[in-house]
This record gives structure tokens, C-alpha cells and sequence, in this order.
């Protein structure tokens, strides 16, 4: 039992103050504090007084004891609170009516909450340039509040260890190795860090202004995709709590926004399961190699480019639906509409800054033009629609355009870790045994266990798949299957964790909480679908009948699949044997 | 223990011996650092590179170590290290003014490197030999009870 | 063993080499040879004598007289006179301001100074265990592991009421229980060597002058508590006391002292040298064991603490040089005999290091509570050059700044917080009235900056502010509206910093605004330094 403010409750050993505070209805503020993550106890904003301490404690690190009397609100509290604030907002640029995280900022929040009028401090900046040295992210170093949150989330959670305390002191600053830029590290650009940073720190490179531009363009014919976890995650941006589903409003809005067509990545989930599915078939059928590894997630792809290159064969050849649908609606689509395709403007709604990078790789100009012109992701989308004034909740629904835009529920749960696994097995199953599954629903495949595992039986083989997302997951799994500790036929990674609805584009806040819901959502919109298996969309049908003619034919060899770069894990420099770590 | 001066060359082999010699555990970070440091004068990018590999740990965290603790340096430095203490013990007894013969001998601000290569000259944590302040250490010698005369006096040994 | 007439301890410890020491040694052997003396008496180079500033040091025995400042043309003087004549060379024994250490006897009968942790120090060559073992050595880890369980042991600590003399004085006794109490696959004892408190260089002579008796120490908390290794984490800078601790535990492995089964009691320790690469805060246990760990020398967030959760996660002892060197004598005399010296709540000795405007800088060591006064003028020879006494800072840069008021209370773990300082490592900088207390507080601060490891905001943050206000104040354009940001600044520091550097790193100016407001309000008000040596 403890007692704080006044207020006694009953909470579990090894519980933090702030958790027992919680479950009173106080709110301590926090502000290096992130729930999924390692506790930093570095900003010292949640200190509360804790009878019998000589000191303030930090509410986030400090456990509670029975019969502790804590006061969160103190004179003495208050006092060294703002001292503490003060001396964060004196190191840090007053732009907020500039910054990128206006209005949905930890830091604007806390001095506002804290009531601050002044800071008695003189404000002094690092005066560290701007980081823009990638596709996917730009860093502004001197916003960094040193709180380390990016630290453990890129560490631990994404295993990739980009990002690291340099210096000592006052002059500490968060960093990627030797202090190069982003671009030249081995950064998945996951955007993993983006939803760590309580303050604009890290953001996504923001392409609006080139889509507006676009829009505007008479001489251009501006297709959109939008991809599965962006349905469930705009309304977020838009105002909504998270988990429910916008895919009407979402097509109305981008209609109101000037888009030309609007149609749909589903539709190339589908395309990508039937690809994929076949070349599981085959490399079983073929002896190898095996297990299969998923390709759809980008950011685990420059993952394993500079971490497992010695196991980039297993990886499926397939592009990701993104890469697929970009291909085709220079080509397929393109003479299909009778659209030259160098007029064809195409974005991609996306929840993923990797994505960005993705799309502009050397090798994703397959239909002769870059096959994707631009990606927004989901945050982006929802300032061009409150830039435009879309009274976004009061739009009618209305449906994707054909004939890229019909899909089932197999591609609608891509977004969700396990559901590329789920919507694979349902088709693999049919298509090589030729049976109707019992029950579509792959149980095992869902959720926020870190890898998930299942034992299928095709016939009478035996398919062990695996399912990891976050790429620290992913490491652990790469690594049983590098040591040959584990046998698996098919494995799906995704970088996010959560997968696509934790995409490092989706909405601020996305915390393991909410990855949870938006990821539930997927799987009710899936069960509302009237087709649920891939091959059952007649759409793709249609697409081998008219021009694949067969899955991994000679046309999808062309368009759909693709190769991977190996990458060094270290900067170039002088040193002979590294190569640019992101080229 | 000194480790004969390496040319960058030879830095592959020479970090493969310095991680043998200590073990490839990531616990003898600082102890590598040390003699690394040691063979090329400096920590060049280079080198924390192959002692990342080596140690199969992230290269930022590498780096985030070399540049925590003083006696390491990501920059190339002179060839002798001067570094006087400025510590209350040692300020006490006139610090300053030897830094400021320091500076005025070498023509070099603190912080900085003669153009010769020869010196680097930085300030450094009590030394603990504020028994015989104010004192300063020129590579792993340590010279105590100092007036503003001994400097050119010390100077010329190095020089 | 050869019986010598005479011998003649030539101090070895860093300051004396600084001073050319080892010159000093080597014209004494060569002139006794050539005399034809070296069989009659014996050079001993030894650990620090005390008066480090007064080197090199020399004392001849049996009569105990101490030479100092000596040079090489000194020598033939020494030996033709003392050594041969018997005639001792006044001119080298100084103006006798050296109360009670003139007159070099053995240590237990020094007037003020009570020698536990420093009783070989400056008595045995530390380089030779065979001196230390004559001396008792290895005697109360023999006591320990053939007559003691290790709950014995722990319980002799806790009533011996010896304390940390790593600054904290935590109860060590207690310390070791936790640890012992802990079910855990492996423990670990850590030796802090990192010293690195201005004003403080007590460890590295007590390493440099009695290593054995480190070891030792350690060999026996590892029994107390369970442990079968050990590690010394000493600063890179001193090389001196790495090569010494070293060397010991080379000697002491070699006597079976160390390592495998020691003693034939099935207890087996063995123990590592780690070093530092520049970092005060290291000496932080818990930043320590992180950069054992090879990383960033930053503290941990307490609690779980090093006593359950330390090296590798864990249970690990972190004591402090100085407070292992207790260690074998309590375990020899008894906890009764320790509790007779110092005073009943914070018994025993406390190790000194004296710097700044005092006549006689260096190593001693005296009971816990002896004031202040009899420290500087007693035993430290009062103020040089005529000049008058104006704040003693004790424990170090972050310790606390005492006026002449309080020269009279009793310097122990418990009394001086009471006054707004702290005992700390034992560092004690004297001031007389030609200094200027801005910019004394500028030069405290600066270190801080320097030292911060940059984790947490209110002293990565608050360091600099503090430094910059100061600064501020030092060069005339503070304001009043300054003072009261300090004092906001340093209470958010003291209380929610997350280590001990940033919690005290205000206590220098908490105690400076207290006691000597004057001068700061005079450089605000008159922009005017009252000493007039500062950059105003
Ligand atoms: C900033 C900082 C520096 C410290 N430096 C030292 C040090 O140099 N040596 C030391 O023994 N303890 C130092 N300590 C105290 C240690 O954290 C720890 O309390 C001590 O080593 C425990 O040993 P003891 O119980 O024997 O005193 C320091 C503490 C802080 C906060
Ligand atoms: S990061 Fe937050 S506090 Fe800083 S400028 Fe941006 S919105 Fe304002
Ligand atoms: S984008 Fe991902 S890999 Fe890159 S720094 Fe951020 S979290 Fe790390
Ligand atoms: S970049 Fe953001 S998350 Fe990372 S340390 Fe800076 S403020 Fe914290
Ligand atoms: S108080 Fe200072 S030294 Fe201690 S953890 Fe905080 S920043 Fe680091
Ligand atoms: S939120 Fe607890 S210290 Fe930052
Ligand atoms: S203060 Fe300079 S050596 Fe200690
Ligand atoms: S070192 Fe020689 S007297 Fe202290």
C-alpha cells in the first residue's frame, strides 16, 4: 500500500511511482519517460518528494515500497521541475511556429502544462547543421533534448545501434557514429527514432509541397496508392482516437485533394502473395534455398542488406506491394487508361519513412521511369488535408478506382505483423493442396509476441513459418536460422514493430499500445471483407489474364522482383575495404 | 606498455594484435582504446572501424566511448600531449600563468596544436599531485612545483 | 635476514619522483658503496613520507630523522656526517615546522597523526611483500579464512562502525551484508582507484606506498561475501600506483597469497588491474562499473544498487581505497580497539591530503574529529608568508567552503554536513585572504563542466549555467538577479541531479554565498574584487 497524495493504493512489487500514481488519477509530467522503453530517468522533470529521501526521486525509475508517502506536488518539487524545464528550453530553439511537431510536441506540452513565462536562463544553441543526407529522415540536432529515448529504441527495439551519446557534458549530443550524417550509417531509416523523440528532433523529410506541385500540374496524371495500415491510422492524424477504420473517407479526401486516381496497394498485396506464394512453392519444390524471407518491409531490407548480407539469398526476390504497384502503373495501368506513362505522376501513401529510401533505389525504375515519384506517409497526408481545410470527418465514403484498386481481406492485414504470414498461408494452402482451408484464421501468426511461430501441414509436409517484427526480433531470428538452431520454411520480418501500423510514418504518438489497436482494427476490416484470399481477387486475376500471363513469368521476373545490394555496417572512409553504407 | 608507432598501413594487423592481446570482449574497450591510441598517436576513424569489427560491437557506440574520456582524442594530436591543471589546488599557485607561458612559448591557445605537429596543449583533471601544485603532464610524465621559468626549461627536452 | 646499523628510506611516491628522488636514491647507494657502507646500511625506497612538497624526502633510522628537499649534492654531506658520524646535517631538517615529524619515530608515536591505514606507508618498500609480510601482512586474511566464517567477518565490520572513505560513508559492514545476503552465480569486489577529487591523492600514495595491503583487503571483503574475483580500477594518469598494485598481485599469486585455494582453505581469489581513460566521474560506483563494462563512464540509475546489481549485473562490493586499508588492522586488533580512536559516532581515522596556502602540503592522517585548527597549524604549520586564513574547502572541489568561524568543529562524516559541507575523500584546500572568493568559485565550477558526464539535465544543463553566472558575476556583470537563479539552480541540482557530482557540484557556492556574500554582492554592486587579484 502507498500513499500518495493523499490518495492510498494497493499496486505490485517493483511497480514505479509513476505507474502507482497513474492508477490514481496523477498525472506526473515525464518527459524522457517513453512506455515501451528503457528507462532514462536523464530529464529529472517527474521528481516527486518520497518521505524519509533526502532527495527528489524520478517517478519513472523510483519503485514504490510498501507504506512509501509520496507528494508529487510540493513546493520543493515545483521549484526544481521548472529549473529543470528552464534549463532544457535554454538549450533549445524557440521555433516552435516552425517546427514540424507544433502542437503535438512533448516538450511545447510540458511548458505549457508547467505554466512557463520565462526562462531565466540565456539561450544558447549547439548550432549542429541540419542532417538531410537521406530520403527517409532529417535530423535537427540542435532541437535534441539529449533525453536518449532514440538511443534505446534504435538499440534495443530496432538493433540497428545507430544512434549513440558523443562527447561528455554540456556538450553531449545524440549521434550517428563519428558524427556522420545519417546516410552514411547503417540506418534501416525505419523512422523507429521519429516516434521516440518527444520533440522535432528527428522527422521524416517532408514531400508535400512536391505532391501539391504535382496536383497542380495540368500536364500530369497523379495516381495515388494508399497501403493498408494507412486506412486505420489517418484518422488519428485527423483528430480520431486510435483503431477505427477510414478507407472511405481516406479515397473522398484524396479525391477533394485533386488526385486523378486513387487506387489501391491492397490491390498489390494481393498481387504480392500470389508472387511470393508461388516462389515458396518453388524453392520447396526446387530444394531451396530455404527458409523464405519476406521483402516487403524496406527497412528490413537495408537491415539485412548492412547486417546480413550473407543471407540476403533466402530473402523472396518479390517488391514490396509499394515497388509492384509503382511498376504497374507505369505499364499495366498506363495502357490500360491509354496514359503515357512519363505523364503519370505516381505517390504513394505510405506508413513508412523507409519507404521514401525505398522508392528511390537505383533499381525501381523498372517501367522505364521511376516507378514511384513520391512517397507521403501518413503524417504528411494528414497536414496536406488540414493545409486543404477537408472536413475530413463529415466526408462520404467512397470507393478506390479500378483496376487497381480491388483487393480482400489477406492484403488488408499486411499492415499488421503476422498478417503477410496469414494472408500467404491461405493461399499457399489452397493453391498446393487444392483443398478449401478450414478456418482461415492463423491464430498462432497474430499479435505482439516479439517471433511467432507456426507449424502448417501442406498436404503431408510439414511448413514451419516464423514471424518477427522490430528488427531486434528480426536479429534473433536471422541468427537461429544463421546457426542452424531453428528450421523454418518461411519466415515474414517486418522492421515495425507492430508491423506497417507501427510504420515509422504513422502517427504521433504510436506506442506499443496503440500499434496493438490499429493492428486489431486490420484484422475486423479483414473479417468484413467479402474475399479474403488473394487469389480469389478477381482483379488479379484479370491483371495475369491481360498482361503477367503467370505468376513468376517472364513479365514479373521484369517488373515485380528485384535484387538486393550488400552494404558495409561502417561509413565510408579512407578505409579500402568499406563501401557507402547507403548509396 | 608502449606499442611501437604503426603507420596506418598496418592498421588491420596491428588492432587484430592489440584485440588478441586483450581479448575480444567488449569489457576491454577502454583497455584496446588505450593501445590503439598508443600506435597511432590518435583515435582515427579508421581504427575505431576495425576495432568495431573486431569486437563485433556498433561502431556508434565505439565512438561514443573514444570521445567520453579525456584521454582519448578523435583528432589528430602533437606528438607530445601537454596537459596542464587548472584545478583549484593547482589555480591556487598559479595555474594561469602557466598556461599563459605555455601558450606564449608554443604560440598556441589551449585546445590547440603547434603547426610543427610537435605539441598539443589541453587542460586536464587534477592530475593528484596537488601536493606539489601547480603541475602538468607532458605524455605520462608528470612535472610538479612549477614556476613560470621551469616551462622553456621542460620544453626543450621535447622539443 | 642481514642485520643492517642503519637504514635510510628514500620516499618513493609520485610527488618525491616529480622532485627527483630517484637520483637522490641512486647517488645515496653509490656514495655508501663507495664508502664501503653498503653492507652497514640499507637504502629503502619507500611510499609516501607526508610533507610531499617538501621533496625529496629521506628519513634515517634508527634515530628517525627526516631530510628534506634533498639534493644529489646533498648526499656525499648525509653520509659523511649522519651515517658515518653520527652527526646529524641540521641543515637539511628544515625551520621545525614539521611539528612532530622532525623528529621521525615510529609512526604510533607521532603527537597529532594516528597511523592505521598509513602504517607502513613510507615505513616498507612497497615493492617488496617479503617488508609487508614482516610488518603483519597477510596476517588477517590468514586470521579470516582459517579462524573466521565469513559472517563472522562481516559482523566484526559492522562493529568496528567503520565507514566509506570514498565519500559517502556508507557503513561497510553493512555494505558487505547485502552483497553476502545476495544469491547470485558469481559476486565481484571492486577496489575504487579512481581518485579524482582536486585536492585528493591519499589512494594513490597508499597504493603506491602499501599495495599489499590493498590486496589484502580485498582477498578478505571476497571471503566476507562470497566472491572469487576482484578488480582495482585506477585512473589512467596514475601510473605509478598501476605498476606497484600489479606488481603486488604478481607477488601475492606467486606466495600462494592470492589465486587458487589460498592458505589450504578451499577460498581462492584472484584479482584484475582495470584502468581509467580520464573521467571524474568514473569514480561514481556505478559509472565505474559501466566503464569496466567498456562503455560510457555514466552513472546508473539507484536504486538497484552495485550491492545486488553491480559488475555484469551482479552483486559487487565498491570500497574505496582508503577504507580497505582499515580493513586488515580491525581484523587484527578487533572492532574495540578500532572504536578507540576518532570519536564514538564515526570512529577511527580519516587520511588527509593538504593543499593550497599551507606550509606543509601533503599525507596525513589523523583521528575522525580532530578540528580543523589543529590540522592547519598543528600539523599543517599554519599559513605561509604572514598571510591570514580565509577558507579551508574540505572534501574536495565538491565540498563545502568553511570560514574562519568554523575552524573549531570537529571534522568527521557526520558534523561537517551539518555546516552545509562534507568530509568527502579527505581533501582539504586551504585559502588565505589573497584570494578572491569569485573567482576561486569560477575555478570550482569550471571543473564541473568539465566533469559532467552529460546524462541527466539538471547538471548537464545546470554545470554550465552555474559556471556561466559565476563567470558572469567574476567579470562585473552580475545581478543581483543572478543570486537568486544560483540559488534556485543549486537546489534543483542537490535535488534531483542523478549522481553525487551534480548533486554537490552547487555545495562550493551554496557555502561560498553563505559564508562570503560580501564579496560576490562587491562584485556586483561595486564591480570591485575586495582582494583585488581578481579580473575585475
Ligand atoms: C562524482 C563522484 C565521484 C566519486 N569518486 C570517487 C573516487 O574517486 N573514489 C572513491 O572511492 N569513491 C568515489 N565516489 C564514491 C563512490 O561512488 C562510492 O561511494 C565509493 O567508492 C564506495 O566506497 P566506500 O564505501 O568504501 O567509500 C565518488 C562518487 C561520486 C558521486
Ligand atoms: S521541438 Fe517542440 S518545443 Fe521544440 S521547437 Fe519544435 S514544437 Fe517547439
Ligand atoms: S531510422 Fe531506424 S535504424 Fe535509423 S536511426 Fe532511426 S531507429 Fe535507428
Ligand atoms: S533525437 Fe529526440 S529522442 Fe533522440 S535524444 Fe534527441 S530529443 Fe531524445
Ligand atoms: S549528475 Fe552529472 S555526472 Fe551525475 S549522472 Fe547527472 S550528468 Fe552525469
Ligand atoms: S521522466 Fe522521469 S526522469 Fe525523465
Ligand atoms: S589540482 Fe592540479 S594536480 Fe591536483
Ligand atoms: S610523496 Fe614523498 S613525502 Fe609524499
Amino acid at each position: 500500500m502507498v500513499t500518495i497524495d493523499g490518495l492510498r493504493v494497493q499496486v505490485d512489487a517493483g511497480t514505479t511511482i509513476l505507474e502507482a500514481a497513474r492508477k490514481l488519477g496523477v498525472d506526473i509530467p515525464t518527459l524522457c519517460h517513453h512506455p515501451d522503453l528503457e528507462v532514462q530517468a536523464t530529464c529529472r522533470i517527474c521528481v516527486v518528494e518520497v518521505e524519509g529521501e533526502k532527495l527528489l526521486q524520478p517517478a519513472c525509475a523510483f519503485p514504490v515500497r510498501d507504506n512509501m508517502v509520496v507528494r508529487t506536488n510540493t513546493p520543493d518539487v515545483r521549484s526544481a521541475r521548472r529549473v529543470n524545464l528552464e534549463l532544457i528550453l535554454a538549450h533549445h530553439p524557440t521555433d516552435c511556429l516552425q517546427c514540424i511537431r507544433n502542437r503535438n510536441c512533448e516538450l511545447q506540452a510540458l511548458a505549457e502544462r508547467l505554466g512557463i513565462r520565462e526562462v531565466r536562463f540565456e539561450r544558447k544553441l549547439r548550432g549542429i547543421p541540419l542532417d538531410e543526407s537521406t530520403p527517409a529522415i532529417v535530423r535537427e540536432p540542435d532541437k535534441c533534448i539529449s533525453c536518449r529515448r532514440c538511443v534505446a529504441m534504435c538499440r534495443d527495439v530496432q538493433a540497428a545501434a545507430v544512434l549513440w551519446p558523443v562527447g561528455r557534458g554540456v556538450d553531449t549530443v545524440v549521434a550517428p557514429a563519428c558524427e556522420r550524417e545519417l546516410g552514411d550509417v547503417a540506418c534501416a531509416l525505419c523512422g523507429q527514432c521519429i516516434h521516440a523523440c518527444p520533440v522535432g528532433a528527428i522527422a521524416e523529410r517532408d514531400d508535400t509541397e512536391k505532391v501539391f506541385r504535382a496536383l497542380a500540374d495540368p500536364t500530369r496524371h497523379v495516381v495515388v496508392q494508399t497501403a493498408p495500415a494507412t486506412r486505420v491510422s489517418i484518422g488519428e492524424e485527423l483528430g480520431f482516437p486510435p483503431g477505427e477504420i477510414f478507407t472511405g473517407k481516406l479515397v473522398a479526401a484524396l479525391r477533394r485533394l485533386g488526385f486523378d486516381k486513387v487506387m489501391d496497394t491492397d490491390f498489390t498485396a494481393d498481387l504480392t502473395i500470389i508472387e511470393e506464394g508461388n516462389e515458396l512453392l518453388k524453392r520447396i519444390k526446387e530444394g531451396g534455398p530455404l527458409p523464405l524471407i519476406t521483402s516487403c518491409s524496406p527497412g528490413w531490407i537495408k537491415f539485412g542488406e548492412h547486417f546480413f548480407p550473407d543471407l540476403l539469398e533466402y530473402v523472396s526476390t518479390c517488391k514490396s506491394p509499394q515497388q509492384m504497384f509503382g511498376a504497374l502503373v507505369k505499364t499495366y495501368y498506363a495502357r490500360h487508361s491509354g496514359i503515357d506513362p512519363k505523364d503519370i505522376f505516381s505517390v504513394s501513401l505510405m506508413p513508412c519513412t523507409a519507404k521514401k529510401f525505398e522508392a528511390e533505389r537505383p533499381e525501381m525504375a523498372s517501367s522505364g521511369y521511376q516507378d514511384v515519384d513520391v512517397v507521403l506517409t501518413s503524417r504528411e497526408l494528414g497536414r496536406m488535408i488540414r493545409e486543404a481545410g477537408i472536413d475530413f470527418a463529415n466526408l462520404p465514403d467512397e470507393e478506390h478506382d479500378s483496376p487497381m484498386g480491388i483487393s480482400t481481406g489477406a492484403a488488408a492485414i499486411f499492415g499488421a505483423t503476422g498478417g503477410v504470414m496469414e494472408a500467404a498461408l491461405r493461399t499457399v494452402y489452397e493453391v498446393a493442396t487444392g483443398l478449401e482451408l478450414p478456418s482461415i484464421d492463423f491464430q498462432e501468426v497474430r499479435g505482439l509476441e516479439g517471433i511467432k511461430e507456426a507449424e502448417v501441414m501442406l498436404g503431408d509436409m510439414k511448413v514451419r513459418v516464423g514471424v518477427a517484427h522490430g528488427l531486434a526480433n528480426a536479429k534473433r531470428i536471422l541468427e537461429l536460422v544463421r546457426d542452424k538452431e531453428r528450421v523454418y520454411h518461411f519466415i515474414e520480418i517486418m522492421a515495425c514493430p507492430g508491423g506497417c501500423v507501427g510504420g515509422g510514418g504513422q502517427p504521433i504518438p504510436t506506442n506499443m499500445e496503440i500499434r496493438g489497436i490499429r493492428g486489431n482494427a486490420l484484422y475486423v476490416a479483414d473479417r468484413l471483407l467479402p474475399l479474403r484470399k488473394s487469389h480469389e481477387n478477381p482483379a488479379i486475376k484479370q491483371l495475369y489474364e491481360e498482361f503477367l500471363m503467370e505468376p513468376l513469368g517472364e513479365v514479373s521476373h521484369r517488373l515485380l522482383h528485384t535484387h538486393y545490394t550488400e552494404r558495409s555496417k561502417y561509413p565510408v572512409s579512407c578505409y579500402p575495404m568499406s563501401q557507402n553504407a547507403c548509396d | 606498455m608502449d606499442v611501437m608507432p604503426a603507420s596506418l598501413d598496418s592498421l588491420e594487423s596491428t588492432i587484430k594484435e592489440i584485440v588478441a592481446r586483450h581479448g575480444r570482449s567488449e569489457h576491454e574497450l577502454l583497455a584496446i582504446l588505450d593501445d590503439v591510441q598508443r600506435a597511432f598517436g590518435y583515435l582515427p576513424e579508421n581504427a575505431l572501424i576495425e576495432v568495431a569489427r573486431n569486437l563485433d560491437m556498433p561502431l556508434g557506440k565505439v565512438y561514443g566511448v573514444a570521445t567520453f574520456y579525456t584521454l582519448f582524442s578523435v583528432e589528430p594530436v602533437g606528438e607530445h600531449v601537454i596537459r596542464v591543471c587548472e584545478n583549484a589546488p593547482c589555480h591556487l599557485l598559479g595555474a594561469d600563468t602557466l598556461i599563459d607561458v605555455l601558450s606564449q612559448e608554443l604560440g598556441i591557445p589551449m585546445g590547440g596544436t603547434t603547426s610543427c605537429g610537435k605539441f598539443t596543449l589541453k587542460h586536464t583533471s587534477c592530475l593528484g599531485v596537488c601536493g606539489v601544485a601547480p603541475a602538468i603532464m607532458i605524455d605520462d610524465e608528470v612535472y610538479g612545483n612549477l614556476t613560470p621559468d621551469d616551462i622553456p626549461v621542460i620544453l626543450e627536452k621535447y622539443r | 635476514m642481514r642485520f643492517y646499523r642503519s637504514h635510510v628510506l628514500v620516499c618513493g611516491g609520485t610527488p618525491c619522483i616529480l622532485e627527483g628522488c630517484k637520483a637522490v636514491r641512486d647517488a645515496l647507494t653509490e656514495e655508501l658503496k663507495r664508502r664501503g657502507l653498503d653492507e652497514e646500511v640499507r637504502v629503502v625506497e619507500t611510499g609516501c613520507l607526508g610533507p610531499c612538497d617538501l621533496g625529496p624526502v629521506i628519513v634515517v633510522y634508527p634515530e628517525g630523522t627526516l631530510y628534506e628537499k634533498v639534493a644529489v649534492r646533498d648526499v656525499s654531506e648525509i653520509v659523511e656526517e649522519h651515517l658515518l658520524k653520527g652527526r646529524i646535517v641540521r641543515r637539511l631538517t628544515g625551520e621545525g615546522r614539521l611539528a612532530g615529524i622532525v623528529s621521525y619515530k615510529e609512526p604510533e608515536y607521532l603527537e597529532c597523526q594516528e597511523r592505521i591505514v598509513l602504517r607502513n606507508c613510507g615505513i616498507i618498500d612497497p615493492s617488496s611483500i617479503e617488508e609487508y609480510i614482516a610488518r603483519d601482512g597477510y596476517r588477517a586474511l590468514a586470521k579470516c579464512l582459517t579462524e573466521m566464517e565469513p559472517c563472522d567477518v562481516i559482523e566484526v565490520m559492522k562493529q568496528s562502525g567503520l565507514v566509506g572513505r570514498g565519500g559517502a560513508a556508507f557503513p561497510t559492514g553493512l555494505k558487505w551484508s547485502f552483497t553476502a545476503n545476495a544469491v547470485a552465480d558469481e559476486k565481484f569486489i571492486i577496489c575504487n582507484a579512481d581518485e579524482g577529487e582536486p585536492g585528493t591523492f591519499k589512494d594513490r600514495l597508499i597504493l603506491e606506498g602499501d599495495p599489499h595491503s590493498i590486496l589484502e583487503a580485498m582477498a578478505i571483503a571476497g571471503y566476507a561475501v562470497g566472491a572469487e574475483r576482484g578488480f582495482v580500477y585506477i585512473r589512467g594518469e596514475y601510473s605509478l600506483s598501476i605498476e606497484r598494485i600489479t606488481k603486488g598481485i604478481e607477488q601475492a599469486k606467486a606466495m600462494g597469497l592470492l589465486g587458487r585455494d589460498i592458505f589450504g582453505s578451499g577460498f581462492s581469489f584472484d584479482i584484475e588491474v582495470r584502468k581509467g581513460a580520464g573521467a571524474y566521474v568514473c569514480g561514481e560506483e556505478t559509472a565505474l562499473i559501466e566503464s569496466m563494462e567498456g562503455g560510457r563512464g555514466e552513472p546508473r540509475v539507484k536504486p538497484p544498487y552495485p550491492g545486488t546489481h553491480g559488475f555484469l549485473g551482479m552483486p559487487t562490493v565498491v570500497n574505496n581505497v582508503e577504507t580497505l586499508g582499515n580493513i586488515p588492522r580491525i581484523i587484527l586488533n578487533g572492532p574495540v580497539w578500532y572504536r578507540g580512536f576518532g570519536t564514538p559516532k564515526c570512529p577511527g581515522t580519516k587520511v588527509f591530503t593538504m593543499t593550497g596556502d599551507i606550509n606543509s602540503k601533503g599525507l596525513i592522517e589523523v583521528p575522525m574529529g580532530i578540528t580543523l585548527r589543529k590540522i592547519i597549524y598543528e600539523i599543517g604549520g599554519g599559513i605561509p608568508g604572514g598571510r591570514s586564513f580565509k577558507m579551508a574547502q574540505t572534501g574536495g572541489t565538491s565540498g563545502g567552503c568553511l570560514p574562519g568561524e568554523m575552524l573549531d568543529v570537529p571534522m568527521d562524516y557526520f558534523t561537517l554536513p551539518e555546516m552545509g559541507s562534507a568530509l568527502g575523500s579527505g581533501a582539504l584546500l586551504i585559502m588565505d585572504d589573497s584570494h578572491c572568493i569569485v573567482d576561486i568559485a569560477e575555478s570550482f565550477m569550471r571543473f564541473f563542466v568539465r566533469e559532467s558526464c552529460g546524462k541527466c539535465v539538471p547538471c548537464r544543463e545546470g554545470t554550465a549555467r552555474l559556471h556561466h553566472i559565476v563567470e558572469k558575476i567574476a567579470i562585473g556583470n552580475g545581478t543581483y538577479e543572478d543570486l537568486r537563479v544560483l540559488e534556485d539552480l543549486s537546489h534543483a541540482m542537490q535535488k534531483t541531479a542523478l549522481c553525487g557530482l551534480g548533486q554537490s557540484a552547487p555545495i562550493p557556492i551554496m557555502t561560498m554565498l553563505k559564508y562570503f556574500k560580501d564579496e560576490f554582492e562587491a562584485h556586483i554592486k561595486d564591480k570591485l574584487c575586495p582582494t583585488g587579484t581578481c579580473r575585475l
